[in-house]
């Protein structure tokens, strides 16, 4: 017997999705992104939706994912995709759809669209990729960059005085009637890839169900924009991101967990 | 059954919509053209036709809700004013961009900034010049009656499909809000999601049952790629410029001038004619129907014939550049314009006429031209 056949075929974390385009993938070395890209697709494919689903990528790091998502996919402007998709699901309401964005899209320019997607319950998933920091312009900072921390537009590291707190966009969408799922997870760890799947997979079921919106938050490090190797990245992703945005679920069938 | 009805040009054109099997309204209020989106609300096409209509939470919501519509091959619509179109920019430019067909509703009052809420052409530059970023044009419907607001709706679903581009029906308070006859158009049917498949399925994002995937997207990193998409755009203007070019000649075939005027004015201008021709001036109206493309060459062919010309605008002076250009210096060319919200009587635009054109000579240095403003 080979190792490969003792794995139960839902443990397997590390093979490519046939969803996956197979094109190279834009995302850095060591970056959260292709995981939780594959993941998705892996779900979609598992859940034999895929001729009936449609993606929004965004603006940012992300804005390529049309690239390696082998599925009818629409680039949204930076921080519109939730109203680009609340337009997709209300005009095919059996349609499976998703958006994938970023911390500066969903939670800085994007903010109200994704509130009032959020607000009105579309029947959709939102997955939000929060690694703290702007990716794809070179490392500035997002509304999520922690306190203390430095990106190329705060220097000397975030002063909470003249910028802000980093906002739990997250926690603040999980109070909203309209929303349905609420969970954090992270990539960094096979445990923590598996968790994020069961949740991705129960989120599209979701829509199947028309419960509403589903909205994961998926920690990722970001080690070229926080200037450190991959694995240095996901360390300090545990000992910084994790104690300000906990993982785990928030919200679970329109109920909150307190 | 087409209907004979007593109607806003706003509700014309809501009316005009539902009947036209458009798939999905996305608005904001703002005035003179809110009662656009109260119209629909009301009438509950969603149960008439299945047509959805939402109220999104900002002008920029509306337009990218029209952008993910549009992009599953879907007729949608959305309507704002002139901040509002300010704020809808964006999202043109990425409907332009993506080569997706939408049509974008402008019942436009006075600017700049917040303005005020009665009629006015300010928005000519905007519509016609790009407005949003990057090289990209609108096709732009310029109603001059209600029964234009009702009519150019399908026109305007038409010509989006046919080029799969951004179309603008450029209206104003005036229209917006006068109310006036008109005859509504048989209820057409939605497309069947099959039908739309068939006629979008090689581009619309529909899921990709029984084909490769389709992708919308505006983003070309590698520059040979963006540089044909943009000569792709071009190419589709120009086409518009042989094949859907629009306007009206009131009598022009006698003229001795011109006047040069769309949409409110234009309707001002109609009795303007009518008065100069009692005084025994022979005067025409050219009408642009569509502002892009514009009339350029009949108004080359006219500047043979007519010694003066006068653009009557409700703006400080817009569209007599595009004139300008047109007539290359052989006759003088004048503005005249209301602003504030103020429009035009016929007489005043007789006087003008009079004053900036019959009395002042032949060709005179831009320098010398006078303000053109009352």
């Amino acid at each position: 017997m080979e190792v490969l056949d003792i794995i139960k075929p839902e443990n397997q974390v590390f093979c490519k999705s046939q969803l996956m385009t197979g094109n190279a993938l834009s995302y850095c070395p060591g970056c959260g992104h292709g995981t939780a890209n594959n993941l998705i697709m892996e779900v979609i494919d598992e859940m034999g939706i895929s001729e009936d689903t449609i993606g929004v990528a965004p603006v940012g790091c992300s804005v390529l994912a049309y690239d390696f998502m082998n599925i009818d996919m629409t680039q949204a402007a930076h921080g519109r995709a939730p109203a680009v998709a609340t337009a997709i699901v209300r005009t095919w309401p059996e349609k499976y759809v998703f958006t994938y964005q970023g911390d500066g899209d969903l939670a800085a320019i994007g903010t109200a669209e994704t509130i009032h997607a959020c607000n009105r319950g579309e029947n959709m998933v939102i997955f939000f990729i929060n690694n703290g920091i702007y990716g794809m312009t070179g490392g500035q900072m997002a509304p999520t960059t922690l306190e203390g921390m430095k990106s190329s537009t705060s220097p000397y590291g975030r002063e909470i005085a003249t910028m802000g707190s980093p906002l739990k966009i997250t926690e603040l969408i999980a109070n909203l009637p309209g929303v349905y799922s609420v969970s954090r997870h992270a990539l960094h760890t096979h445990k923590h890839v598996r968790k994020a799947r069961i949740a991705i997979k129960q989120a599209f079921e979701n829509t199947r169900l028309k419960k509403g919106l589903s909205f994961i938050e998926i920690l990722s490090n970001c080690n070229s924009g926080w200037k450190m190797t991959p694995n240095e990245a996901n360390e300090w992703m545990v000992e910084n991101m994790f104690p300000y945005f906990p993982l785990g679920d928030i919200k679970v069938a329109g109920k909150l967990k307190v | 059954m087409s209907e004979l009805k007593l109607m806003k040009g706003n509700e014309a054109l809501a009316e005009a919509a539902i009947r036209a099997g458009v798939d999905a309204y996305f608005g904001y209020p703002i005035t003179p053209q809110t009662e656009i989106i109260e119209y629909l609300m009301n009438e509950r096409p969603e149960n008439r036709t299945g047509m959805v209509v939402l109220q999104a939470e900002s002008e920029v919501a509306a337009i990218n809700m029209v952008y993910g519509a549009a992009s599953t091959g879907k007729k949608a619509l959305t309507s704002s004013s002139s901040p509002g179109i300010s704020l809808k920019l964006e999202g043109i430019s990425y409907l332009a961009g993506a080569e997706l067909p939408a049509v974008i509703v402008n019942v436009v009052r006075g600017g700049p900034g917040l303005g005020t809420i009665q009629p006015s052409q300010a928005d000519y530059f905007q519509s016609v010049k790009g407005g949003g970023h990057g090289d990209y044009k609108l096709y732009v419907l310029a109603p001059a009656s209600v029964q234009e607001m009702a009519d150019f709706v399908e026109d305007a679903f038409d010509i989006a499909f046919k080029y799969r581009a951004p179309v603008l029906i450029l209206s104003d308070g005036l229209i917006g809000q006068m109310m006036e006859k008109v005859i509504l158009k048989d209820q057409k049917p939605r497309w069947t999601d099959a039908e739309l498949i068939e006629k979008n399925g090689d581009w619309a994002v529909t899921g990709k049952k029984g084909r490769e995937r389709n992708i919308i997207t505006s983003l070309d990193l590698q520059s040979e790629k963006m540089e044909a998409r943009v000569h792709r755009l071009q190419k589709k203007y120009e086409q518009m410029e042989k094949e859907d070019l629009r306007f009206e000649k009131i009598n022009c075939d006698d003229a001795d001038y011109l006047v040069v005027a769309y949409g409110s004015s234009a309707r001002i201008s109609q009795k303007a004619v009518e008065l100069a021709r009692a005084k025994g001036i022979k005067l025409g109206l050219l009408r642009p129907i569509t502002l892009f493309p514009f009339p350029q060459q009949e108004l080359f062919e006219l500047a043979n014939q007519v010694k003066g010309i006068l653009s009557v605008e409700l703006n400080t002076g817009q569209m007599v550049e595009d004139v300008r250009l047109a007539v290359e210096h052989k006759v003088p060319v004048e503005h005249f314009g209301r602003t504030g919200g103020i429009i035009h009587t016929p007489e005043e635009i007789v006087a003008a006429l009079e004053q900036k054109i019959i009395n002042n000579g032949s060709f005179r240095h831009h320098k010398t031209r006078e303000s053109s403003l009352l």
